[in-house]
């Protein structure tokens, strides 16, 4: 039942994520992938571990480099586990993941610079409860 | 045993929701008893309540969406005779009693009247539309609808057992804290809201894939109708928008209920991060629902036109790029709040900003009626009625959108004039224009025009008298949700508003009457072809009502307006296409699952609403049973034979030969 | 099939679309794989998007300790560098259950799926000993605007994690009293991109959380 479904989704121009073709791939091949992706983001994890105590580098980059190891990790994430590519296959897929990031950048950013704000004209409230006091 | 629920939870100190709620429930159990007598329960069930055809979920949105609105427009015509009378005395509504009802209002309208009533004329049209036979979830879409039903169902329950938030349609702590509203109110609101915003992002995710991936042959992005474009954009950002509300509300419970602290003022707690929050989602839910009206009225002034939507690739352009801008504008609700110069002005220009290809939407509407042979349907007068009022609102918008100014206007009844001249405006007559267009398509034969363009002229009639005296009220220094008022001046314009209500009033009454004359007319208006407005797009091709399989043959896209091009090649050669041949069709077999999950979802809401914990634990364990058992079926299709394809299509072929045959009696 | 000839159109991204053979009875020109694949895609990333949601409530309160302790003086890197190998690895086993699943191997399944449920429920034990080591030293979920958010997006990601391993129990149930049927694959498929989806997410937490709260 599922190899006839096998041999109809090679005609498809789409693809699901997380899902191989299955030409030209059989179980073995598939574990290569899922390999290569565990190695990758074990030593990304583990440099990421390392940076956050080490005093050898400048501190205030810390920050910076862990946000770089982590979204590196999340793309090595998407490609090997994932199954996410760039072919033509994966379009709708990607289009969908890149509105995805986009309302998290935007949540993200947008939130952290409104309330970074929004004392500019107004005393934070735990201040006005102090005064009523 | 049963938590805070006991005897002194039902209002019978307080004589309106008693007996209103008690008119409602006879109404029901009238309802219920006649269904009953008359042998109908098998048939409810069997065709209705277990359905998962697109066509059906989507019939009973809308009328979900149009009880309810009789329900919030009774909370409207309170309000507003409440604050005619109201000057220098206290009116007729307790303070207590009218915050509930301006809260139910807003809380109502938005989430269980205009939600429903777009999303049920999505789910009902798109897949017509795409040329296909079903959803790409169809059973999650019953569970979708049926969680939204169970929303709505607890905010009504709140009438007698309790009482509603009084907090206004979004909870702003702190006073929606447990210190400040200890009541169940608040959290009435919040589960209903997130058991319903749950089926909204099921019915989001569901609505997306289809129109992404389930097409006809043929049917590319670009052929696709607008309204299947609108319905994307819609969808896409309920995906990405209710989740926020739905994090957003389950940290306010989090507050309410184990003592965090979000919002509170006490240990740290920030209550404009519930503002920004909440108008994150706010935001792009006010596109979530103008999106598909758009789609509505494009569909209508095209078919009404007789010509093709004008500059198509543009109105694309405009959905998609608003879309996107609907993220980046939420501040502008809180302006006042405190944000220094450079916050409010990015976002007042990116306010200003997306206006731009709304501009651009309403000037191909323009153009499109411009040299057009346009028939002044029901439908094109409430498009009409629509560019007029909407422009003055999105004017009005903008306005709200510059900064300083919003700093006089903020919280006045100039912004409940304006949203409620956007809402109305732009959505509510959407909805109509669509119930008026598509409904021979669902049931067949087509509404009254007299009536249905009386119950038009009452309507518009009614809005400007009721919200235009807003405007200047507003312009006065009237705030809004006032209980009394003291200042003579505002006293003339608020009776005004109270007329324009009352002539709103009789604009439902006539479109009451409008759906009752129709069905005992309904064999003079009856729609032989299935093509009753000389339609362009393939929802047209189908007979009305379309069978449960919609399309006997898939049609083949070969351009835009992939049923005119059909119709056309017809026309040219005075006869059909060739009879195709008929095979047999698997459709998705009906489910219970929606229905008993809402049924769980039910009590689960109105347990921990109450805390009553082992409810909420067997109400829990229930809906994961019911998944189980839903996972565990063996056959999820039921096959429809090829004489029945047969014979359903070759009636409606014959039907449209006859009518190929006489070109005027069609029209 | 029904008078739909093979031909091909462009669609606007230039792709070809065949049609003709490819149409499903039920009038899906996709296989259902790829519409359910698709469909669960969509709802991870509005999944994500609620995340987001608690991330930017973190980042904003996480300064409001309210004169309680901080991530600095709360959090063992230890502890989250074990959960992290446990998330990572049983990403891996997952990964390797869903290719068994697929290739019809029992023994491949059944392993992998075992190995994916005890690392993620050694995760769920180690958070939950976390959280009542924390609650017993006073610092639970309502001494400050931090912990509560704290609290929130670790425990909505924990929460999610018991969800999947309710899930897995169900589809190995599956498995096992229905055979490699395609749509118990299908749903096997959505279950593999839940679990990498957590993995995904707990990348983001740990390091937002734990790493940036314990450097600086």
């Amino acid at each position: 039942m599922s190899h006839s479904e096998h041999e109809r989704d090679k005609n498809y121009p789409d693809i699901a994520p997380g899902y191989e073709r299955p030409e030209g791939h059989d179980a073995e091949e598939g574990i290569g992938t899922y390999l290569t992706g565990l190695g990758l983001a074990t030593l990304l994890t583990a440099v990421s571990f390392f940076i956050a105590r080490t005093t050898l580098v400048w501190q205030p980059s810390i920050p910076v480099a862990l946000a770089v190891l982590a979204i590196a990790q999340m793309g090595v994430h998407l490609v090997f586990f994932l199954q996410i590519t760039t072919g033509p296959d994966n379009v709708n897929n990607v289009m969908a993941l890149f509105f995805g990031v986009l309302i998290v950048l935007l949540l993200l950013g947008g939130s952290l610079f409104i309330m970074a704000h929004l004392n500019q004209n107004m005393m934070p409230m735990d201040q006005i409860m102090q005064m009523q006091r | 045993m049963l938590g805070k629920l006991s005897w002194a939870a039902v209002p019978f100190d307080q004589p309106i929701p008693l007996i209103a709620a008690a008119l409602v429930g006879m109404v029901i159990i009238a309802v219920l008893a006649w269904v009953a007598l008359k042998g109908w329960l098998p048939y409810l069930w069997r065709e209705w309540i277990t359905s998962v055809d697109h066509k059906r979920i989507g019939i009973m949105y809308t009328l979900l969406a149009m009880v309810m609105l009789l329900r919030g427009f009774s909370d409207a015509i309170m309000m507003r005779s409440q604050q005619a009378v109201a000057f220098q005395s206290s009116g007729y509504l307790p303070p207590e009693h009218y915050n509930q009802i301006f809260s139910a209002h807003g809380t109502l309208m938005i989430f269980f009247v205009a939600m429903p009533f777009v999303i049920g004329l999505m789910n009902f049209v798109v897949p017509l539309q795409l040329g296909v036979r079903d959803v790409a979830f169809p059973t999650l879409n019953s569970v979708g609808f049926w969680l939204t039903a169970t929303g709505a169902l607890l905010v009504n329950i709140s009438l007698v057992v309790g009482e509603f938030a009084r907090t206004g349609w979004l909870p702003y702590p702190p006073l929606s804290e447990l210190t400040y509203s200890p009541g169940v109110g608040v959290d009435y609101y919040l589960w209903a809201l997130e058991i319903s915003g749950v089926g909204t992002l099921l019915s989001g995710v569901n609505l997306v894939t289809t129109v992404l991936k389930l097409h006809a042959p043929g049917m590319t992005y670009m052929r696709m109708p607008m309204f299947c474009w609108t319905t994307l954009a819609a969808n896409l950002l309920i995906v990405a928008a209710f989740p926020v509300l739905t994090a957003t509300l389950a940290m306010l419970l989090l507050d309410r209920y184990l003592g965090f602290h979000f919002f509170t003022n006490e240990a740290g707690g920030n209550v404009m991060m519930f503002m920004n929050l909440i108008w994150a989602w706010g935001h792009p839910e006010v596109y979530i629902l103008i999106l598909p009206a758009f789609g509505i009225f494009s569909e209508v002034i095209s078919t009404f036109s007789r010509k093709p939507l004008f500059g198509y690739r543009s109105m694309v352009a405009a959905t998609m790029v608003i879309c996107i801008l609907s993220f980046t504008v939420w501040l502008h609700h809180f302006f006042t709040m405190g944000a220094g110069a450079d916050v409010n002005a990015i976002f007042g220009i990116a306010s200003m900003i997306i206006a731009v290809p709304t501009g651009v939407k309403v000037f191909n509407w323009l153009f499109t009626m411009y040299g057009g042979r346009v028939v002044y349907s029901t439908s094109i007068l409430w498009s009409i009625g629509f560019m007029v009022t909407f422009v003055i609102g999105g004017m009005t918008g903008v306005l709200l959108a510059v900064p300083p100014a919003d700093f006089v206007l903020h919280n006045s009844l100039f912004l409940v004039a304006h949203f409620h001249n956007v809402i109305i405006g732009g959505v509510l007559f959407g909805a109509f224009a669509g119930y008026n267009y598509w409904f021979p398509k669902a049931f067949g034969f087509r509404l009254h025009e007299g009536l249905g363009k009386a119950s038009f002229w009452c309507w518009i009639l009614g809005f400007y008298l009721a919200f235009m005296p807003l405007y200047v009220l507003g312009l006065m220094g009237m705030t809004r949700r006032m209980q009394h008022y003291d200042v003579a001046a505002w006293r003339p314009w608020l009776l005004v508003a109270a007329v324009g209500a009352a002539v709103i009033l009789v604009g439902i009454i006539l479109q009451i009457a409008q759906l009752a004359v129709s069905i005992r007319r309904r064999e003079a208006l009856r729609d032989v072809t299935g093509d009753p407005w000389d339609g362009r797009s393939l929802e047209w091709a189908t007979p009305s009502p379309p069978p449960a399989f919609n399309f006997a043959v898939l049609p083949r896209v070969e351009g835009e307006e992939a049923y005119w091009r059909i119709k056309q090649r017809a026309r040219q050669q005075a006869r059909l296409g060739e009879e195709p041949g008929y095979t047999e069709i698997e459709m998705p077999r009906n489910s219970p699952t929606g229905f008993i999950c809402a049924f769980f979802a039910t009590f689960m809401g109105f347990a921990l609403i109450w805390h009553i914990w082992w409810m909420v634990a067997l109400a829990a364990l229930g809906a994961y049973a019911t998944f189980v058992v839903f996972a565990w079926r063996d056959r999820d299709e039921d096959i429809i034979p090829a004489e029945v394809v047969a014979r359903i299509d070759r009636a409606n072929r014959s039907a449209r030969s006859t009518a190929l045959a006489q070109p005027e009696a069609a029209s | 099939m029904s008078g739909i000839e093979a031909t091909a159109t462009p669609n606007s991204f230039g792709e070809v679309r065949g049609a003709g053979d490819l149409e499903h009875a039920a009038g899906r020109l996709m296989s259902k794989r790829i519409i359910v694949g698709y469909g669960f895609w969509i709802f991870l990333l509005s999944d994500i998007v609620m995340f987001s949601a608690f991330f930017a409530t973190y980042a904003v309160l996480v300064g409001q300790t309210a004169g309680g302790p901080s991530g600095r003086e709360l959090f063992d890197l230890r502890n989250t560098a074990i959960e992290t190998a446990c998330l990572l690895l049983s990403s891996f086993t997952c990964g390797i259950a869903n290719i068994g699943a697929q290739a019809h191997r029992g023994s491949w399944f059944y392993g992998a799926m075992t190995a994916t449920f005890i690392l993620g429920a050694a995760f769920i034990g180690l958070e939950v000993q976390e959280f009542a080591g924390l609650v017993a030293r006073g610092a639970g979920p309502t001494r400050s605007a931090f912990l509560s958010a704290f609290f929130t997006l670790v425990g909505c990601h924990g929460l999610h994690v018991t969800a999947g391993l309710l899930w897995l129990l169900t589809m190995m149930a599956q498995v096992f009293a229905k055979g490699y049927r395609a749509d118990i694959l299908r749903r096997m498929l959505c279950f593999s991109l839940f679990w990498h989806a957590l993995d995904i997410i707990w990348v983001a937490l740990f390091t937002m959380v734990y790493l940036m709260g314990a450097a600086s």
